[in-house]
Formats: C-alpha cells, structure tokens, sequence
C-alpha cells in the first residue's frame, strides 16, 4: 500500500514536470505526426496506408518512448535528485518501474496518433483493436525498457539521445517494417530476429493487415522476455554503478 | 539511561586502492546529537553514504535500531532522514510540492502529507515561499528546505552532511537552532562538519575524523577542556618587526612563539598567558604593538594538540587520492 503511495507520487510528478510540458507534448505530437505525414504523403492509394500504419505506429513508440527516458533518468541523474529516491525506502524494481510508467503511457498515446490520422484518410474496419492494443503496449513496455537500459549506461543526456539514435535507426531498417525481412541480405537477417522492434511490428501487422508472417503468440512471448532482460540488467547496473 | 540507536564497527570503504575510510568504529546514542568533525576529504560524506544505503560498503558493518544497514538497506532508511551536502529537490517544483512528493517516497498518505508539509514550511519559516519554485530559492532557504523534507516522515535519526556550509551566516545561525529545537523533540542527529564551533555549540559528542580514521571520540565538554588548558594569544606590530620572534623567545622561554608574518606574531602556551610582562619587553625593545588579541584554537590545532602530530602522519601515510 505504502509502496503504491509512492509508485503514484513519482508517476504523476514524471507527468506534470516532463510529460506535460509544452515541449515534450509537441515533440510527443509532432514526431509522429511528422513520421504520419511523411509516409502517408508517398503512399499512393489507400491501401497503402493501412500497410504502412504499424510501421509509424511502432516507429512513434520506439522514439517517444527512448528519448523520455533520457530526461527523466539521466537528467534527474545528474542534478542527484535521483539519489532521493535511492535514499527512500522504495524497493529499486517498484521505483524503476514508476519512474518508467510515464514514458509507457507516453509510448500508448504516441502510437494512436497516427491512427488518429487514418482514421479521416481510409476505413479502418476488420482491424483487432484489442490485439493492436496489447501489442502496443507490449511494443512500448519493450521500448520503454530499452531506453532505461541505455539511460542508466550513460551519464549525459546528450550520450543518451546519441547513443538511442546509434540503435534506433539500424532497428527501423531491419525490423521489417519497411523492408520486408525476406528482403534483406541474408547476412542481416539473424540481427533482424534479434531486435524486439521485429516482434511488435510483426504483431500489429498481423492485427492490422494480416500480413504478420510470426506466431502471435510467440512474438508476445518473445517480446515480454525482452522487457524482462532489459529491465533486469538495467536495475542491475543502478545496483553496481549508481551505488558504487 | 543510554540507549545506543545507531552501531557501526569496522567500516571500511575502498576505492580500488585508495582507503577513503579506514575501519572506523562508533555508537551514536538515542537522543544524542552525534558530531563527525574532519576537514574536506576525512571521508564523513563517504562515511555518511555508506550508512545511507548511497555507497558500497567495503567490509564491516553498521545496525541501526538493531537493522542491519548493509543488508536490510531499505528496512534501514525508513528510520533515516537524510541531508546531504547539496540540496537534491526538484527545482522546478515549489517549496511545498517539494515536501509533499518527499511525503509520498516514505508512504505518508495524502491529509497527513498536506498537513506534514504545512507544519515543516512554518517550522523552516518558508511558509512565505511555499508556492515559489525551489530553483528560485536562496542556498539558506534551499538548505532549510532540505532540511525539512528531511524530517517529513519523523525518522528516528537525522543524517546532515555539513548542514551550514557555504550558506549566510543568518541562515547558519537559524538552522542550528532548528536542530537544536528538533533534537530536543527527541530526534537523534547525526552530523558533519569541518566548523569545530559548530560542532560544539550542537554537538554532545564528537569524533573526530581524519584521512578516513577516527583519531578521537569524546563528549564535547571533555575535549573543550583539553583545548581550552592552553592559551594562544596573536600580537599584531608595525612593519619591520621581524627581530621581535628571537627577542620574545629568548625572554621567555617557556613559551612556544612562532612568527607568523613580519607583523604579525603567536604565542601558545599550555598555561594562561600572563601579558603584562610581555608587553613591557616590547616597549623595552621600542616595539610598537597595534593589538594583542586571545585565538580561538582552530581545529587544525586542536586537532594537533588531541593527536599530538599523529595528524601529519597518518596523512603522509593515508595514500594518494
Ligand atoms: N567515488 C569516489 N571514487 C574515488 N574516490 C572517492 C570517491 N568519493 C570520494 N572519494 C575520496 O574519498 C575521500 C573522502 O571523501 P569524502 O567522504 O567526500 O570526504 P569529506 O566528506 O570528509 O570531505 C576523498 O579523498 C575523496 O577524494
Ligand atoms: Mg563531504
């Protein structure tokens, strides 16, 4: 009960003092907004956009949520306000996972703004919300967890977004959203199964177009497993480097 | 009746090769207001840290109110208030928001957190700037904030790294007696400083901590006793005094002079000092004399006649840093 008090505290305190304020709510908008514009202005029928929406749905996801996280760890890092809450009486998972609740949120909305979009352009009917739903949740818990792990590596906000941006673009590219996996050189097909980007994207491909080629299930089961890997190692690496 | 609350043995903490603290050992007593006196680098915000839960400890081990710090870490800091050297709140957050997200980390539900942190913003005298954002704060109001969310969960002991170090003199002068009002309340204190005046104006007991040992304990009275057996006394003179060092010392002897500056002169002596005499050799020898003034022993020398030069050699032997 006590520890929900706090998960609370430090979620809607995340929200007010980074999430909602006007930078980040427009960079929250305009990024996928601009990824929406960009696609859909060089679909050439209808069609075509509902093909590419799960690509810009994840693409939103992966970058909202990676760079959040490099405010709100790195940042508070920095200015040691984050020692407060290593000094509180919070177990690390619970406090890890507050301080990562908001970017998910953020990570959710940011994937329906696109939809948002299609919505006027084409008909969306024949579409499993409720797969796309868990998917994208999934996706942004995934990503989320990903940008913890490279929050809590670095030590600058700037190595941070640098750093994301070192592994956000090759993952787009080889995920298969835009390029087809079978596509690829075979050589970097393996790395494209060893992205979880690969995972979600195939999940909501699936639940949109119908075009996913993995077992559902399995890529759920694969991308939890990857939340769990990336959450593990980066409380790890607070328990050895940030308390040292 | 002595309760000790907080029991630390043998704790050490190394940076690869470098020893920032050695094996130290100490009990702080319920209720007590527990000084860590040594200048910068003795190893008291190390020290501090590792009890925190902040830092590492390398080996021995430290119980507060009989929970193992090291290993129930969180169980631990439940009992702990924590100030550290510089201020970490949020400062785009207001003085009040500050307190009532402070609340909410040690699990005070929402009336009494409001209620908590209206108490402390009046307690700090910060009621005026509750709803001013903690970055426009003066490093005073910043401190005593601090302070205050220090206290917000009422913990049983309070951890202060140097609490008036480099703040105004006002300020210094209200937050000690913020502590001294807190303590009297039943809160035990524990804190740093490299003020010895501090640390004896607040402190019941002091240790005293050098190049990561501690060279000394005592209760504040009995190391003022020591200190005060002795008597430094500075002499200020015209320009071109510098015979006066030789002529003093050989006129009296039994005296430790020493020559600070061309003008400026000491003397220390372990007994009271009589100064009539000295005076009359300075007019003897026409030198003119602007002011003769008592010192303060300052911690370096206090620290000198406690160690009795043990200081310069643990230094020289402490390692590198
Ligand atoms: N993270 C660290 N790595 C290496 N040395 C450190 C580290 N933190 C502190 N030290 C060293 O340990 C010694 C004690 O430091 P500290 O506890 O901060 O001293 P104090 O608080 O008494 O001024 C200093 O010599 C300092 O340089
Ligand atoms: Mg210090």
């Amino acid at each position: 009960m006590k520890a929900w008090i706090a998960f609370y505290s430090i979620f809607r305190k995340d929200m007010r003092n980074y999430y909602l304020k006007p930078p980040n709510i427009s960079w929250g908008i305009i990024f996928p907004l601009a990824w929406t514009l960009m696609f859909f202005v060089r679909s050439q029928s209808p069609v075509d956009i509902r093909s590419i929406l799960p690509g810009v749905m994840a693409m939103s996801i992966l970058f909202g949520t990676t760079s959040m996280l490099a405010v709100t760890i790195t940042f508070e890092r920095r200015s040691r306000s984050f020692e407060r809450l290593l000094l509180a009486p919070i177990d690390l998972n619970i406090l890890m996972l507050a301080k990562t609740s908001g970017a998910i949120l953020f990570g959710l909305l940011n994937a329906f703004i696109p939809v948002v979009f299609a919505s006027f352009l084409i008909n969306l009917a024949g579409i499993n919300w409720f797969i796309v739903l868990a998917s994208v949740f999934f996706l942004a818990v995934t990503s989320t967890f990903f940008g913890l792990l490279i929050a809590v590596t670095v030590s600058e906000v700037f190595e941070a977004q640098t750093f994301s941006n070192f592994f956000r673009f090759p993952m787009v590219f080889l995920c298969g959203l835009f390029v087809p996996i079978q596509n690829l050189p075979p050589f970097l097909r393996p790395l494209s199964y060893a992205i979880p980007l690969t995972y979600g994207a195939d999940i909501l491909k699936t639940a949109i177009n119908g075009e996913g080629h993995l077992g559902m299930g399995l890529s759920f089961l694969i991308l939890m497993g990857f939340s769990l890997l990336f959450f593990t190692i980066s409380t790890k690496n607070i328990k050895e480097k940030w308390i040292y | 009746m002595r309760v000790d609350i907080l029991r630390v043995e043998n704790l050490t903490k190394r940076y690869g090769d470098f020893t920032a603290v050695a094996g130290i050992g100490f009990t702080v007593q319920k209720g007590e207001v527990f000084g860590f006196l040594g200048p910068n680098g003795a190893g008291k915000t190390t020290t501090i840290n590792m009890l925190t839960g902040l830092a590492r400890v390398t080996e021995g081990s430290a119980y507060l109110a009989g929970i193992d710090c090291v290993k129930e870490t969180k169980r631990a800091q439940k009992l702990m208030g924590i100030v550290p050297d510089e201020s970490n709140l949020y400062p785009e957050m207001t003085g009040y928001e500050n307190l009532d997200f402070c609340g909410a980390l040690y699990g005070l539900e929402g009336k009494e957190r409001r209620d908590r942190a209206h108490e402390l913003l009046q307690v700090v005298g910060l009621q005026e700037v509750a709803h001013k954002p903690f970055a426009a704060y003066s490093r005073g109001m910043k401190r005593r904030l601090t302070i205050a969310a220090g206290i917000i969960h009422k913990p049983e002991i309070l951890f202060l790294d140097e609490p008036t170090t480099g703040i105004d003199v006002e300020s210094a002068r209200q937050i000690r007696k913020m502590l001294l009002n807190l303590n009297k309340g039943g809160t035990t204190i524990f804190l740093t400083t490299h003020y010895l005046e501090e640390a004896e104006r607040l402190c019941g007991r002091i240790a005293f901590i050098v190049a990561g040992k501690i060279v000394k304990i005592d209760t504040t009275r009995g190391l003022l006793e020591k200190a005060q057996r002795g008597q430094t006394v500075q002499f200020s003179l015209s320009k071109g005094s510098e015979r006066a060092g030789e002529v003093l010392q050989a006129a009296f002897p039994e005296y430790d002079w020493l020559v600070v500056d061309g003008q400026t002169l000491r003397v220390h002596s372990g007994k009271a000092i009589d100064l009539l005499p000295i005076m009359e050799v300075f007019r003897d020898n026409s030198l003119a004399l602007y002011e003769a003034r008592v010192i303060r022993p300052t911690l370096e020398e206090i620290f000198v006649q406690i160690t009795g030069g043990e200081q310069r050699k643990m230094r020289a032997g402490g390692g590198a840093k």
